[in-house]
């Protein structure tokens, strides 16, 4: 029964996905209001960021490949790289296809961070707050399983986890104490350079 | 002539995030206000890596490692 395998293994892969980046964006968001405690230092936020953002990927990849190769689907490559060009479920695996593509971006632009510069690297990362509702949308859409008891808790649940960052986020700002002053200094020096 | 490494801030970029000190508290201390005090002198080599590391996690990438060739001596 090696097509079950794959099937079974698509979804499952999916759903892991789903709550590994859910966890990787609550991190990025802590980590912009410095949350620490002494058992909790604040490189352990930025580094289990990092690194459960590349675990994301695999299991990402894992979910896509079986996708494709599982001969049942018959979904081919296409379907996996190209946006709405799948003939099953075309706009929600097309929401996917594009989440994926946005995670890779930011994934690669973060690799590259010090080539790239602080700017456009954090120009790009604000994608994440596009690639995380889209894939949301992707799993409740086409998701086999959004309608059980055990996958509706889990999308609950990461709902309202980064739901609650967000709105930690937008209610502190930034955790910088002199977010104010330098706001206003780096405003003027762009307006003088401007003149 | 020796190469030496030194640690370098960029005041501008810096935002006193902190994660620096957190990493290299063995040449990095904060200020009152969270902004890092730097070790004068070179790098040491055992410190190397724990400084490249420091340098990588840096959340706006105001830290450095430069290159700085000794004069005299």
């Amino acid at each position: 029964m090696p097509n079950t395998v794959l099937w079974y293994t698509t979804r499952g892969a999916g759903a892991v996905t789903l709550i590994l980046l859910s966890v990787v964006v609550i991190l990025g968001i802590l980590s912009t209001l410095r949350v620490q405690s002494d058992r909790w230092p604040r490189f352990l936020t930025t580094g289990l960021h990092r690194n459960l953002a590349l675990m994301t990927l695999v299991f990402l990849a894992l979910h896509i490949v079986t996708a494709v190769v599982d001969p049942y689907t018959n979904l081919g490559w296409a379907a996996a790289f190209i946006p709405f060009s799948s003939y099953y479920r075309t706009l929600w695996l097309g929401l996917g296809v594009i989440s994926f593509e946005l995670l890779l971006a930011i994934v690669v632009t973060s690799l590259v961070r010090s080539f790239i510069g602080h700017r456009a690297w954090r120009l790009i990362h604000w994608l994440t707050y596009a690639a995380w509702p889209v894939g949301v949308a992707h799993g409740m859409g086409t998701g086999t399983d959004t309608w059980s008891a055990w996958m509706l808790g889990i999308t609950a649940a990461c709902v309202a986890g980064v739901g609650m960052a967000i709105v930690l986020r937008l209610t502190y700002g930034s955790g910088d104490p002199l977010a104010v002053p330098r706001t206003s200094f780096r405003a003027e020096v762009d307006r003088r350079e401007v003149r | 002539m020796t190469q030496r490494l030194n640690l370098t801030v960029d005041r501008i970029k810096c935002d006193g995030r902190g994660l620096c000190a957190e990493l290299l508290p063995e040449l990095i201390r904060l200020d009152d206000w969270g902004y890092p005090i730097l070790a004068a002198g070179p790098i040491p080599e055992h410190l190397l890596p724990l400084a490249q590391r420091a340098v990588e996690d840096c959340p706006v990438l105001a830290l450095a490692i430069r290159r700085a060739e000794a004069v005299k001596g």
